[in-house]
């Protein structure tokens, strides 16, 4: 690791203006992605600012029918809380696969969503339930949040608060992991609330996307079958050493359709 | 630098640490408990798994002054009045380990996990072990191990 500075921060206002004052400074929350890209040298932030244990980054309710969770909240934090398996069970279901035992105990839901890695799990929930990501600023809507491979509407000093998930009729999260890091590979978030369904695949492609016409064939019939044949297209999907374009769009259509055998088994 | 104070296996300690460093290496170069090993460095393997303020975590991924106030618990610290741990004790009577090096990592990481859940199925071992590495492919052993521990510790 290069040098740099540590703060451990005492209020967001506190972070907002040594952040302006200090335009290499980062943002130090669990740091389960953050100190593993410093050890490789890949950042060489001027200072550390440490919100990890900020109480205003803190709590865990359901208010108004929607869950609302600080952005300091670990992992392990939303897979073990009774209210999130009472009101988004696939949420709680979710945080129990990430990474993993000592990951959950350090990570984030406001890391995993501010670094929007494209193989994350968090940022399929947030897409697919429609979430609001509040910020020290503002809220931003999911559908204007993610831009792409690490790429979200934040902007310099803008700090996640807390997320506020609408509390769904029924959700499902399905992913297919990948066998040593634990990363999705294909991740199906499936929300539905009414008529309305919403389907968001994270891992396959640069960044979480939205799958209309699977919404669609879905909102007309409820079953597996009905994504057979859907138009996915196989050039916008990742190709690495793990899986193919082909590959990983079979897998997002597979996961897929375990998510609509599991919403219809539940 | 940056001072800090941790209580490790009950006792206090302060020190003047680099505000980069780990919290591994504080443990294994300025307090000399060089039972917490790096296996991978990358967050990975879990042999550089201790408890702080209850939870498992990997000390190869978070720094030093991030653990300032917390309390900390390392394979010294398991084994009480010359006893050994119940999980330490599983691993003796079960022979689940070959080389060795990833025993206390797998001891830290299993102790936690039992507290969590204290009678946990195959699948449920299989997915609370998900953050350890064994190299000698001695998971069926620790598997066992896992299982006898939950026995001596009822």
């Amino acid at each position: 690791m290069f040098e740099f500075n540590y703060l451990k921060a005492k209020s967001v206002s506190d972070v907002t203006a040594f952040v302006a004052a200090h335009p290499d400074a980062k943002l130090l929350a669990g740091g389960m992605t953050l100190i593993p890209t410093l050890k490789q040298r890949l950042a060489r932030p001027s200072h550390l600012v440490d919100i990890g244990g900020l109480p205003e980054l803190g709590g865990l309710e359901v208010k108004d029918g929607q869950l609302v969770i600080g952005a300091a909240t670990t992992h392990f934090e939303v897979a073990s809380s009774a209210v999130v398996e009472k009101s988004i069970p696939a949420l709680a279901m979710l945080a129990e696969h990430i990474g993993d035992p000592q990951v959950r105990n350090r990570g984030t839901l406001g890391g995993s969503v501010a670094n929007n890695d494209p193989a994350a799990d968090y940022p399929s929930a947030v897409l697919a339930l429609d979430a609001t990501i509040v910020t020290n600023r503002r809220e931003i809507a999911a559908a204007d949040y993610f831009q792409g491979m690490f790429a979200t509407a934040l902007e310099d000093g803008e700090i996640i608060m807390r997320l506020r998930f609408p509390v769904p009729q029924r959700a499902v999260y399905e992913k297919f992991p990948h066998p040593a890091s634990g990363y999705a590979m294909a991740g199906v978030f499936i929300a539905t609330t009414g008529n309305a369904v919403r389907v968001a695949v994270t891992g396959a492609a640069s960044g979480v996307f939205r799958w209309t016409e699977a919404e669609a064939a879905l909102a007309k019939k409820m079953h597996s079958a009905a994504l057979d044949g859907l138009k996915l297209d196989e050039s916008d999907m990742n190709e690495d050493i793990h899986a193919t374009r082909e590959y990983r769009a079979n897998l997002v259509r597979v996961m897929a359709k375990r998510a609509v055998q599991k919403l219809l088994a539940a | 630098m940056t001072k800090i104070e941790l209580t490790v296996n009950g006792a206090q300690h302060a020190r003047e640490v680099e505000d980069r460093a780990l919290l591994v290496d504080v443990l294994r170069d300025q307090l000399q408990l060089t039972g917490t090993h790096i296996g991978c460095d990358t967050s990975q393997c879990g042999c550089c798994t201790v408890h702080v303020n209850g939870r498992a975590i990997k000390s190869c991924t978070m720094l030093a002054v991030q653990a300032s106030g917390a309390d900390i618990v390392t394979i010294e610290g398991m084994s009480k009045g010359g006893k050994l741990h119940p999980v330490q004790q599983a691993f003796t009577d079960c022979h689940a380990l070959q080389c060795g090096f990833c025993t206390p990592g797998m001891i830290m990481a299993i102790s936690a996990f039992l507290k969590d859940n204290p009678h946990p199925t195959d699948e449920e071992i299989y997915h609370g072990l998900e953050g350890n590495l064994c190299r000698c492919t001695g998971y069926i052993n620790i598997v066992k191990a896992v299982k006898r521990s939950a026995e001596l510790m009822k």
